[in-house]
């Protein structure tokens, strides 16, 4: 079925299909009307999920992990402050390998207070051990949540599908909403390997000594590095099923391109007209979105950048007193390959600050203009 | 790519006009999206609301800077604000007003078509005599006078979409429809 939804809207349709156990969720702008819808279906007898209104974010993934420990299918969704409160116990649903699944809607952190979108809230959480997909559009937010359950069951490790506030969250477009056996036969439910169980009395997350606390997080390592390998197979059958391609990295217009521009989330999109515009005036400007930040694409980066002379790295972050984080986990993912491209960071649209296809095309004809601008530009910024 | 901007009050369903114009357009087979300006939501404040179509998916993501043609829901907002901004020549502006298009003064750019809807939004029962919600009455009229999208697809898309009153929100359409110069 087709239907003009808004981005939120696909989050709560695919959670729905989903056949979730357990929802816990507390209230945040712009992430609301996911729950809200889904509060609507669970009260309207269409998800037969128990929907837990928690007293705070914090409480939100606690019942999560408990619901996931117990077995369950859990889901919550969330943005800025939210997940900064929820902080905590995003570590401990990595740590106890529970894969839960959720919607971050990208807003800034206050203050100054604000609602709009950038990055650094999902990105303040890149090291708790959950993986991170970044989404386009509102079809690609559907998709990536039914891929999210999918790759966090398989591996065990929590999935966050991360869409920007507003830009994203609100606006309507045509989803194709697949069908209850389709997502059935791709998302089946399958018992967990270590649940609570009355009658096999076991403890987790408990005192573990200095013999053996490293490898669980060695194992978590392994584990995600394996997620490069599932998502290939996740994302090669849902195409099957659907006919719509997502990979780590979507690419567009790389043949022959000397620059390259990269970026996360609906700014990717913006990323393809700035590459459009570019062609146009002669520039061989190659695009990347970049879907999958956790694991961090590392090999397919490499390959795609080969013979590149500068790669332009966009970035609704700051790491304060270095650079963009996108810029820096690809700085690091190059720095070991022999015939690297150049690497500039731009720091753009913090705040909902808006990406204008003219503004960026603009902001990197300058980039090249000027080589010695490596580590740090601010797109349009008032100084 | 067509783009429509929609200017009116919070609580005068502008954003869900738009909503309901892309839903209508998407029966059409049209690549379509649909978004309000973001702000914080008050009641009576000046809203805007974005609707773009295209043969083509569509990639951009911003506001519309320059838009094919606006709408107007409250007749007192271009008195506070450039409603003509950045609109191209040659475009239609639509307002919601009892008065005739000669009695606005949008300059010799644009051409400028009335539809009373709120006198009509409030006859089929539509909000107040006070706050009359017209957006749905605007939907008849952007069929007639800006011919994107048929009369037809509009209906079924207020029947389908109404969490209320999805008769007399189609029967204000029509009427609408038929009341306006096309």
């Amino acid at each position: 079925m087709n239907k003009v939804i808004t981005a939120n809207h696909a989050v709560s349709h695919a959670v729905k299909l989903a056949n979730v156990d357990v929802i816990a969720a507390y209230p945040i702008t712009p992430q609301s009307s996911i729950v809200e819808e889904l509060s609507e279906m669970c009260a309207r007898g269409e998800v037969p999920a128990q929907f837990i209104h928690t007293e705070s974010e914090h409480s939100s993934m606690s019942a999560c992990i408990g619901a996931a420990q117990a077995g369950a299918r859990a889901f919550t969704a969330t943005s800025s402050q939210g997940l900064a409160y929820m902080h905590e116990m995003l570590h401990w649903a990595a740590g106890g390998r529970l894969p839960i699944v959720m919607a971050e809607v990208n807003r800034s952190l206050g203050p100054p207070w604000t609602i709009y979108t950038d990055q650094q809230d999902s990105l303040s959480q890149r090291d708790t051990g959950w993986l991170q997909f970044y989404c386009r559009d509102n079809q690609e937010v559907l998709d990536t949540t039914l891929l999210c359950f999918k790759i966090a069951e398989r591996v065990g490790i929590p999935a966050m599908l991360v869409l920007d506030a507003f830009v994203l969250s609100h606006t309507y477009e045509a989803v194709n909403i697949p069908d209850t056996k389709l997502v059935d036969k791709f998302l089946p439910k399958k018992d967990a390997p270590f649940i609570i169980d009355t009658s096999e009395p076991h403890a987790y997350g408990g005192m573990m000594n200095v013999d053996c606390w490293m490898e669980s997080r060695y194992h978590l390592q392994k584990a995600t590095e394996m997620v490069n390998t599932v998502v290939e197979e996740e994302t090669a059958e849902w195409a099957d099923l659907t006919g719509r391609n997502l990979s780590p990295l979507q690419l567009h217009r790389m043949d022959d391109a000397e620059y390259v521009i990269l970026a996360a989330g609906t700014a990717a999109w913006t990323v393809t007209l700035a590459v459009d515009m570019l062609r146009e005036k002669g520039i061989k400007v190659g695009g990347i979105g970049l879907w999958m930040f956790r694991p961090f694409p590392v090999e397919q980066l490499r390959k795609v950048l080969k013979g590149v002379k500068r790669f332009f790295v966009v970035d609704r972050s700051v790491s304060f007193g270095h650079s963009g984080i996108f810029a820096q986990e690809c700085r690091s993912a190059l720095y070991d390959v022999e015939d690297r491209p150049k690497i500039t960071g731009i720091i753009a649209g913090l705040g909902g600050r808006e990406i204008t296809q003219t503004g960026l095309a603009t902001e990197i004809e300058n980039a090249i203009a000027d080589p010695g601008s490596d580590l740090i530009r601010w797109m349009e910024v008032k100084t | 790519m067509l783009e429509i901007r929609f200017h009116s009050r919070g609580g005068q369903g502008g954003v869900v006009a738009g909503k309901l114009l892309s839903v209508a357009l998407f029966k059409e087979g049209v690549h379509v999206q649909a978004f309000p300006a973001f702000g914080v939501e008050r009641r009576s404040a000046p809203v805007m609301a974005f609707v773009r179509m295209d043969d083509q998916p569509i990639r951009i993501r911003t506001q519309i800077y320059n838009p094919d043609h606006i709408v107007i829901l409250d007749q007192s907002l271009p008195q506070m604000i450039d409603v003509t901004l950045g609109l191209k020549s040659g475009a239609t502006i639509l307002i919601n007003s009892e008065k005739k298009p000669e009695d606005f003064n949008f300059g010799d750019a644009f051409n400028v078509v009335t539809v009373d809807a709120s006198s009509i939004a409030v006859k089929h029962g539509l909000g107040s005599v006070t706050q009359p919600i017209v957006n749905t009455a605007i939907l008849g009229a952007i069929a007639k006078v800006l011919k994107i999208v048929k009369i037809e697809s509009v209906v079924d898309a207020i029947k389908e979409e109404s969490p209320a009153k999805a008769e007399e929100n189609a029967a204000a359409a029509l009427e609408a429809f038929e009341m306006v110069e096309g």
